[in-house]
C-alpha cells in the first residue's frame, strides 16, 4: 500500500513522537537475536543479558534504587498493574490524571490542583487523618496537556509519613527532565517510550523492593511473575535505545526548550494578552497549552491541521474526537476558555522552520477569529 | 457561481446519503471536509463522565473520508445534542406530546451550531445528504421536495431560515434512493449496501418506550384508558408508550376500532375513541417559520399542509398570526393531529414554511 507523502508539521510530541533513527537501528538488530529469554540455551542467554541490560538502562536513567523494573506494553498497563496490583486499602489520585489512573483507580479520595496546575497539598495532612486514610496516592510527574511538574518530593514525604505508598505516572516527564526516583521518594514509577521517540506499545513499571503487588495476567513467571508472557525484547531494545539516546544528546534538552520559547515570545508579541496556561509553575521544556480567543478548540486544531500544522486539544480519543480538557476544568478554568484551549507540544525533530510555521499558522487564525472573517471576505471586497 | 476548488464541509453521518454526498463534491472537483458529529452513546452499561468510544457509523464515515481520501473529523456534540435534542424528546414525552427529534437536530444542532464550525473552517457551504432541493430565484433562496417523492425529506427542515438555506448544499435533491446506491458503488464506497437508517438515531430498535425508561426512569407509570366520556374502560403502562392516532397497544376489546384521541399526564390517563374522534378542521401553530417571506405577511393563504412527512398532505386555509403564531383550517381530513407534530405548508413543490401544532 502506497500513502502519500505526509507534509503536515507535527507538534504533537505529547500524543506520540516520532521514533529517533538510532532506536529503529538498534530495534532492526535486536530482530536478528534469536532466542526467547527464558530459554536455557546460548540463544536464550544472549537476549536474556540485552534484556537485563536494558533493565539497568531503566533503573540508571530514573535514579532507581533496590527496585524490579517490570516491562509493561506502555503507560496505561504500567498504571493499571500499579493501581490494581495492590487489592487493600484506599487510593487517592489527582484530578489531572491520565484517564488510564483516573478510572483505572476507583478512587475514594481526589486531589484537586490550583489555577497553575499544581495539585493542592493544603488539604493533604486532613486527608490522612481521616478514618478512610489512602494507603496509595497517584500523582503524575508531569502533565500532558499544560508539562506542569508536580511536587512529587513534598507529595511523597507526607504519604510516607502516613505510612502511604506513592505512584507516580511519569510517561510525559521521563526524558524531558531528571527523574531521581529515590530523591522524588516514589514507590512506583509508570513510563512508556513513544512519548521521547521510541517504539509504541513498550513501557514499563518501576516498582522498589519494599512494595509487593500482584500482576493483572496469569501465566508464567516472567518479570518477577507480575508480567507474564514472552517478552517483547524488540521493542524493549528500542525503548532501552530511546533512553542512550537521550543521554547522548547532551544539547537536545535546552535547544527543545528554546524552540518552546521562540513559540510563545513570539504569539505574546502578536498578542500581548495571550494566555498560556501553567506558565507561573515549572514546566515541561516542551509543552505550551495556549488559548486562542474566539474560536473552539476543536476548530483550532481542524482549521491548523487543514493548514498543514498537527497539534491537539486534550488528549487523543480513539476516534478522533475532540472533547473539553478534564485537565483545564480541574485547574479551575470556565469551560468557556477550556474549550479555547489546545496544545502545542514539540520535541527532538522539531525544528525552527517548524516553530515557524506553527507560529504564522496560529497567528493566522487568532486574527481571523477576532475579525470573526473565516472567508476572508474584507481582504477580497 | 461556485469556483472549483471552492472548500465545502460535509456532514457526514456514515450512512449511504452523506458518503454519496460527499463523494459528489468531490467529483465536482471542491475541496471536501468531512465532518462526522458524535451525537450519543448508546453504550449505557458503564455511567464514565467521558467517553471515547466511536461507534460503528462513525467508523464507516472514517472509511468512506479515506476511500474519497478527504480529511474527516469528529466532533463531540454529546452534550450539545442531550440539551437541544434529547432532553426536548423526553419532556415533550412525559408531558403527552410527540415529539420531532429530527427537526430539533437540524434546527439547533446540523444548521446553527455545525453550520457554524463550517464557516469557521472558511467553507463556502454546508452540504448534507438530504432529498431536498434548494434554488436561488430572483425573490430569494427557495426549498423544494426531492424529485423522488417517496424520499422527500423536507418536512424535516421546514424550520431552516432563509439565511442558513443560502449556505446549505443538498445534491441528492434530483436522485433516487436506487441512483444514490449505484453511485456509492461506482465509488466503490464501504457503506453502498448499508441497509437506510431507521426511525429516530438515538433510538435503539424504534423502542421508545425502553429509551423513555432509560431516560427518565418511572417515567411509565400506569394508569387508565378512559373514553372520551370518561368512562374507564381498561389499564395502560404509561402514556408514554401512546402518541395521538395510534390503534395498537391498547389492548381493550371493544365493539369498534378504538385510537388514541387524546394523552393527560396529569390524570395519566390515554383517551380513546372512534376513528370519526381523530377528525379536526383547525389547528392552532406556534413558532411559524417563513421560507417566503412575503407569505407570513398576508392575511390568507391557500397552500397544501403535511402534518407528518410521509403524508400526501391536504389543501387549507392558513392564517398567520402575530408572534410567529397562525391558524389552519383544514379543507379535507389530514390525519391524526397531535400537539408536537409539525405542520408544514407547500405550495407545489416549494416549501413555503411551517409550524409546530400547540392545539
Amino acid at each position: 500500500m502506497t500513502r502519500k507523502l505526509n507534509t503536515n508539521r507535527y507538534l504533537d510530541y505529547n500524543a506520540s513522537a516520532p521514533i529517533r533513527p538510532n532506536v529503529i537501528s538498534a530495534m532492526q538488530e535486536a530482530m536478528h537475536l534469536v532466542g526467547n529469554p527464558s530459554s536455557v540455551h546460548k540463544h536464550g542467554r544472549e537476549v536474556s543479558k540485552s534484556l537485563a541490560e536494558a533493565r539497568d538502562i531503566l533503573t540508571e536513567t530514573v535514579g532507581a534504587k533496590n527496585s524490579r523494573v517490570i516491562f509493561t506494553s506502555g503507560g496505561t498497563e504500567s498504571n493499571n498493574l500499579a493501581l490494581h496490583g495492590r487489592k487493600i486499602g484506599t487510593t487517592m489520585v489527582s484530578d489531572i490524571e491520565h484517564d488510564s489512573v483516573l478510572f483505572a483507580a476507583d478512587a475514594q479520595h481526589r486531589i484537586s490542583v490550583n489555577l497553575d496546575g499544581v495539585v493542592d497539598l493544603t488539604r493533604f495532612e486532613e486527608i490522612f487523618s481521616r478514618r478512610t486514610s489512602p494507603s496509595l496516592i497517584s500523582v503524575m510527574l508531569a502533565n500532558n496537556e499544560t508539562g506542569v511538574i508536580q511536587p512529587l518530593h513534598e507529595i511523597s514525604s507526607i504519604a510516607h509519613h502516613h505510612g502511604c505508598l506513592v505512584h507516580c505516572d511519569g510517561v510525559q516527564a521521563l526524558g524531558k527532565m531528571d527523574i531521581n526516583m529515590s530523591d522524588l521518594g516514589v514507590d512506583l514509577l509508570s513510563l512508556s517510550a513513544h512519548k521521547i521517540g521510541g517504539p509504541k506499545g513498550v513501557g514499563a513499571l518501576i516498582i522498589s523492593d519494599n512494595v509487593k503487588i500482584g500482576p493483572q495476567l496469569i501465566g508464567g513467571g516472567q518479570e518477577y511473575s507480575l508480567r507474564p508472557g514472552t517478552e517483547n525484547f524488540i521493542s524493549i531494545s528500542g525503548f532501552a535505545a530511546t533512553l542512550a539516546d537521550i543521554q547522548a544528546q547532551a544539547e537536545e534538552i535546552s535547544r527543545i526548550s528554546t524552540m518552546r520559547s521562540n513559540l510563545e515570545n513570539k504569539l505574546r508579541k502578536a498578542f500581548p494578552d495571550v494566555e498560556v496556561f501553567g506558565r507561573n509553575s515549572p514546566r515541561l521544556i516542551n509543552t505550551t497549552c495556549v488559548r486562542m480567543r474566539g474560536l473552539p478548540a476543536e476548530t483550532q486544531v481542524i482549521a491548523l491541521d487543514l493548514a498543514g500544522i498537527s497539534v491537539s486539544a486534550g488528549s487523543a480519543c480513539s476516534s478522533g474526537k475532540v472533547t473539553t480538557s478534564h485537565v483545564l476544568k480541574a485547574m479551575g478554568l470556565s469551560s468557556a476558555i477550556a474549550n479555547e484551549t489546545i496544545r502545542i507540544s514539540i520535541g527532538w525533530g522539531t525544528t525552527d522552520d517548524d516553530i515557524a510555521s506553527a507560529t504564522k499558522a496560529w497567528i493566522e487564525l487568532q486574527e481571523k477569529a477576532l475579525l470573526g472573517d473565516f472567508l476572508g471576505e474584507h481582504q477580497t471586497t | 457561481m461556485n469556483n472549483r476548488k471552492d472548500k465545502v464541509v460535509v456532514a457526514m453521518s456514515g450512512g449511504v446519503d452523506s458518503s454519496v454526498a460527499a463523494a459528489l463534491m468531490v467529483q465536482e472537483g471542491y475541496e471536501v471536509i468531512g465532518l462526522t458529529l458524535q451525537l450519543y452513546n448508546n453504550n449505557h452499561t458503564k455511567s464514565r463522565t467521558r467517553t471515547c468510544c466511536a461507534g460503528q457509523d462513525i467508523y464507516d464515515a472514517k472509511k468512506v473520508a479515506d476511500k474519497l481520501d478527504i480529511p474527516h473529523y469528529v466532533l463531540d456534540y454529546e452534550e450539545k445534542f442531550k440539551s437541544e435534542v434529547i432532553d426536548d424528546f423526553k419532556n415533550s414525552y412525559i408531558s403527552g406530546i410527540t415529539p420531532i427529534p429530527c427537526v430539533r437536530c437540524n434546527e439547533r444542532i446540523k444548521f446553527r451550531d455545525l453550520l457554524q464550525t463550517a464557516r469557521e473552517l472558511g467553507a463556502k457551504s454546508l452540504v448534507t445528504g438530504h432529498y431536498v432541493r434548494q434554488f436561488e430565484s430572483k425573490n430569494g433562496v427557495e426549498l423544494h421536495t426531492a424529485t423522488d417523492k417517496d424520499k422527500d425529506q423536507s418536512y424535516f427542515l421546514f424550520a431552516t431560515t432563509c439565511e442558513q438555506l443560502r449556505y446549505l448544499n443538498f445534491p441528492l435533491g434530483d436522485l433516487s434512493k436506487t441512483e444514490t446506491r449505484l453511485i456509492a458503488l461506482k465509488h466503490g464506497l464501504p457503506v453502498a449496501a448499508k441497509p437506510d437508517s431507521q426511525d429516530i438515531c438515538f433510538v435503539p430498535d424504534g423502542d421508545y418506550a425502553r429509551t423513555l425508561e432509560m431516560l427518565q426512569p418511572n417515567a411509565g407509570e400506569p394508569g387508565n384508558i378512559v373514553l372520551e366520556d370518561r368512562t374507564i374502560i381498561g389499564r395502560h403502562e404509561g402514556v408514554i408508550r401512546f402518541t395521538v392516532g395510534q390503534r395498537r397497544g391498547l389492548q381493550v376489546p371493544w365493539k369498534e376500532p378504538l385510537y388514541v384521541v387524546k394523552l393527560d399526564p396529569g390524570k395519566k390517563e390515554v383517551v380513546v375513541g372512534p376513528r370519526s374522534s381523530l377528525k379536526k378542521a383547525s389547528a392552532f401553530l406556534q413558532n411559524v417559520n417563513w421560507l417566503d417571506p412575503f407569505a407570513g405577511e398576508q392575511a390568507e393563504l391557500h397552500l397544501n399542509v403535511k402534518v407528518r412527512s410521509n403524508s400526501p398532505g391536504v389543501p387549507a386555509k392558513i392564517k398567520p398570526h402575530l408572534h410567529n403564531g397562525a391558524k389552519i383550517l383544514f379543507e379535507g381530513s389530514p390525519g391524526a393531529v397531535a400537539p408536537g407534530q409539525a405542520a408544514v405548508f407547500y405550495k407545489g413543490s416549494r416549501l413555503v414554511g411551517g409550524g409546530w401544532i400547540c392545539k
